[in-house]
């Protein structure tokens, strides 16, 4: 009796989620009792939602789950499809998936525009040519054992997202024929965005699907990149289109903001892009003497001043920091100040250097303010000094004089 | 030792001295604790509660930014008329948020994210509300305190 | 102006009978001898006493003993009280000049063996003054509550924690609950200016008065008989006062040149800052439970370190109970090694503290 109940426990798989709906069918009880390979699909349908959601192994192969014999139960005149071909997998899924009639019984907010949405995409549009290469549903979310999009172990959740399209698209021997980059996961890794989302846990930042979508997936038009970009960075976006950029770069087709931020290694800007030495990004296009070039030139001052002016008066506020004094309103004030610096950066989108002017006065006059009250605390500090000098030159009389009265009354 | 007038003149000038010197080291010593006691003219520190405004300067839907301890706060005036406040502080990257009257909401401008007038984080990158902090009016002024 | 003073004196001394105590100390006597020196000590650990309670007071006037306003009115005290900032930073630094005096007081009666018969009650009602120091100096610490003295009351208390049978009650009599919270505050802030004060007013009464009721004790290396004496008033005085005044001085110049920081406000949530350490004062004990094993024959290491501390604790007080009478000639006495041990020990230590 007690190895039964030892046995039950080994073999029952401990449960991860809520307790699964009972799936009854001959596919499960025939396929799991065969051992793998043929238990493989049955052993990850713990995890998939389908299963969970009461569907068996016939909602996608067909056949007849009741039937126990294998011609029975495995019979394409029951609609029984072995192996889907890849260009048929689409189809398959948006039978239920496109369905919102189906769908809405499951879960009333599921959009049923996938398949439609895929037929736009050059996956999608390849795939239907019959291009063996190409992702369709089952590359992306599993095949059996499919999770849940919110699913962390998902391979479309947010931050497996990368890997997932990298196993084809850093793929050099896959992707050689369709003459574009492999470079791009290893590049995105290395990204302001590739950093923020998978080191740093900010979920909100953007991976592929954010600019290239999930399943319409088409890298965004030359004209229309400033208009992805722009879903977060808006301020930028906004400058950038009433700049005079924004004509030039359409006339000559170069895209918005990758043309100077490239679109996969977006690193963090830095004030050495901006201006007119060799290497600053803007150098590349405009020449010397040139309207543009005139424009970096005063932009690029602008910024660097506010930014002297920052550090000058962050030096003078730690110094009286350091020895003692209290300044955390001007620190707090400063901070006021670095806004105005990190406002004045965004504006250079504009690329027009009166729009910055009045932002870099502002910064700089509450910084020349804020190093006033640094000094200020510093000159405190002298006086304290002071103030103690006369104490200690008081109180030392006085002990000088305590020893001669002590001298005098040993005579 | 047989006090001669010259020992007594140098007694009588030490002495004198001393008690000069006793004078000026007790001047010294009670000089700073006299003013130590009498009240600065901020009364009270500011840091667990500020004057965040006067009720003449906020008008219904508008906002203002003020200082709250070592970080800024957003003091706002809802359409209908009520005061709230919240740390500016965006939860997402600790920009600095700002009220948008035409929208009237909160916004950030770094990564467009969005809060509604209760602080929730409504829209963008914000993963969790701006802290709320409690506003009481006192007359003509608007004081603000945490929680 | 003699007259007038006069006349007053007698009115007083009909009321108050105040010349006994005047005719006494003018009879006070201090014994010249090669050790004199350390007779200072004494006064000027209370000297620096008074500068704690006095400026304590001045203190208390913008001081406010809960987690929600304590940091910010140390920081109003140090930024808009005028002279808020010396006030304050003599009262942190004094605090720390006066364990120190009381510790080479200590030393000084242990090694000049001051305690002998009948000073005994002198040296027990000291111990407890330093023991009663130490706590001035805990629970005053954790008043600015800024991060270094929030978790190092924390660390501190987890150890009182660790004492065998009363640990777990002491641990929540002395933080006024399970976790050090503003109730912990509030409660040291009653320790520090109302419990111990009490306390200390009684014990160091008993402690002068003793010594005037038996005098200046002479070592024994000195004839008692024929060793010269100064008279107390005025000679032994004005040089106390030299004392005094140099140690005002010494607390001027740290107040003004070693302002004492104010930290940053204390967060229960945030970690502990790294390499976080208690005042010098408990920096040796606090190292040495560094080094011991975690355990030894099957006792936790922390609660013998503890306990031996108090074994150590306990022996300081009946010090005159357990010393060799008188020195037999020729054989060194073990006090005084026992002594310079125990001196060496606590400088080892800390020296090894502050230097990792």
């Amino acid at each position: 009796m007690w190895q039964q109940l030892l046995l039950v426990m080994l073999v029952s798989p401990a449960p991860a989620q809520p307790a699964q709906k009972a799936v009854e069918s001959s596919c499960v009880r025939c396929h799991l009792a065969m051992g793998d390979p043929l238990a493989e699909p049955v052993k990850l349908s713990a995890q998939d939602i389908h299963f969970q959601n009461g569907l068996s192994c016939n909602a996608c192969h067909g056949g007849d789950p009741t039937k126990d014999a294998l011609e029975e139960a495995m019979n394409p005149r029951k609609g029984f499809v072995a192996h889907p071909l890849r260009k048929q997998i689409a189809t398959l899924c948006a039978s239920c998936h496109s369905n919102a009639d189906f769908m809405k019984k499951y879960n009333p907010q599921a959009r049923v525009d996938q398949h439609s949405e895929y037929l736009t995409s050059v996956h999608g549009k390849k795939n239907q040519a019959g291009d063996p290469n190409v992702a369709t549903c089952t590359d992306c979310h599993g095949v059996h054992g499919i999770r849940a999009v919110g699913d962390p172990n998902s391979p479309v959740y947010v931050t497996n997202v990368a890997a997932t399209c990298g196993r084809c698209h850093s793929d050099v021997k896959r992707m050689g024929s369709y003459g574009i980059p492999t470079d791009q996961q290893e590049q995105y890794s290395k990204s302001v965005h590739g950093v923020a989302l998978m080191k740093q846990r900010d979920l909100s930042a953007p991976a592929c699907n954010s600019c290239h979508g999930n399943h319409g997936a088409t890298p965004p038009g030359v004209d229309s990149v400033a208009n992805v970009c722009g879903q977060c960075h808006v301020t930028q976006e906004g400058l950038f289109k009433q700049s005079p950029h924004s004509k030039a770069f359409a006339e000559n087709k170069w895209p918005g903001c990758v043309t100077c931020h490239q679109n996969h290694l977006v690193v963090r800007p830095t004030d050495a892009m901006l201006g007119v030495e060799e290497t600053a990004t803007c150098a590349a296009c405009h020449d010397r003497g040139s309207p543009g070039y005139v424009a970096a030139q005063k932009m690029k001052s602008e910024i660097t001043n506010l930014q002297t002016r920052l550090d000058s008066a962050k030096q003078v506020l730690e110094r009286a920091q350091r020895a003692g004094m209290e300044v955390s309103s001007p620190i707090y004030q400063l901070s006021e100040a670095r806004d105005r610096l990190v406002l004045a950066r965004v504006q250079i989108h504009g690329f027009t250097p009166a729009i910055l002017q009045k932002t870099t006065a502002e910064g700089e006059s509450i910084a020349a303010q804020c190093e006033q009250s640094g000094w200020q605390a510093i000159a405190e500090l002298a006086y304290r000094r002071k103030g103690l000098a006369v104490s200690a030159a008081i109180l030392l009389c006085m002990i000088g004089l305590l020893l001669l009265k002590i001298r005098q009354l040993k005579t | 030792m047989i006090p001669t007038e010259q020992t007594t003149t140098r007694r009588n000038v030490l002495n004198y001295l001393l008690g000069t010197a006793a004078l000026a080291t007790l001047a010294a010593i009670f000089y700073p604790i006299i003013k130590f006691m009498i009240p600065p003219r901020v009364v009270e520190s500011s840091a667990s509660s500020v004057v965040a405004a006067k009720v003449s300067e906020l008008k219904p839907n508008s906002g203002k930014i003020f200082r709250f301890g070592s970080k800024p706060g957003i003091l706002i005036q809802t359409p209908a008329g009520e005061y709230r406040a919240f740390s500016a502080v965006c939860t997402h990257l600790d920009c600095t948020v700002q009220y948008r009257p035409d929208e009237k909401l909160i916004w950030c401008a770094c990564h467009n994210g969005r809060y509604d007038l209760t602080g929730k984080n409504i829209s963008g990158p914000p993963p969790r509300p701006l802290e709320a902090f409690t506003v009481n009016v006192r007359g003509d002024e608007i004081l603000v305190s945490r929680g | 102006m003699n007259a007038w003073a006069s006349k007053w004196g007698g009115w007083l001394e009909e009321r108050l009978g105040w010349r006994a105590a005047v005719r006494l100390l003018e009879h006070k006597e201090v014994p010249v001898h090669r050790h004199s020196i350390w007779y200072y000590f004494g006064g000027m650990t209370l000297f620096l006493f008074v500068v704690q309670v006095c400026t304590g007071i001045l203190l208390l006037l913008y001081y406010r003993p809960s987690a929600e306003t304590a940091f910010e009115s140390v920081e109003f005290i140090m930024t808009q009280v005028q002279f808020g900032w010396l006030i304050r930073s003599i009262h942190s630094w004094s605090a720390n000049l006066m364990i120190g005096t009381a510790f080479v007081h200590m030393f000084s009666a242990l090694f000049l063996r001051s305690f002998r018969r009948p000073r005994e009650l002198t040296w027990v009602s000291g111990a407890l003054l330093l023991f009663l120091s130490l706590c001035f100096g805990f629970s005053g610490y954790l008043l600015p509550w800024n991060k270094l003295a929030f978790f190092a009351t924390k660390v501190g208390t987890d150890i009182a924690g660790i004492v065998p049978l009363i640990g777990p009650f002491l641990l929540r009599f002395l933080r006024g609950g399970d976790e050090v919270t503003g109730a912990t505050l509030t409660r040291f802030f009653g320790f520090h200016v109302a419990i111990l004060p009490a306390i200390a007013t009684v014990l160091v009464s008993v402690h002068i008065y003793l010594v005037q009721k038996h005098g200046m004790s002479t070592p024994p290396s000195v004839d008692a008989d024929k060793v010269p004496k100064m008279k107390f008033i005025p000679d032994f005085l004005l040089r106390d006062l030299v004392g005094w005044l140099t140690a005002v001085t010494v607390l001027a110049v740290l107040a003004a040149i070693f302002p004492w920081e104010l930290g940053e406000k204390a967060d229960p949530f945030s970690p502990a800052p790294a390499g976080i350490k208690p005042e010098w004062y408990f920096v040796y004990m606090f190292q040495t439970l560094k080094y011991i094993p975690s355990k030894i024959l099957g006792i936790d290491g922390e609660v013998l370190g503890i306990m031996f501390f108090g074994f150590l604790g306990l022996l300081l007080i009946i010090t005159p109970f357990i010393s060799p009478r008188e020195p037999r000639t020729g054989r060194r006495s073990l006090l005084p090694i026992a002594g310079i041990l125990v001196l060496l020990y606590i400088i080892v230590l800390s020296a090894l503290a502050y230097r990792t």
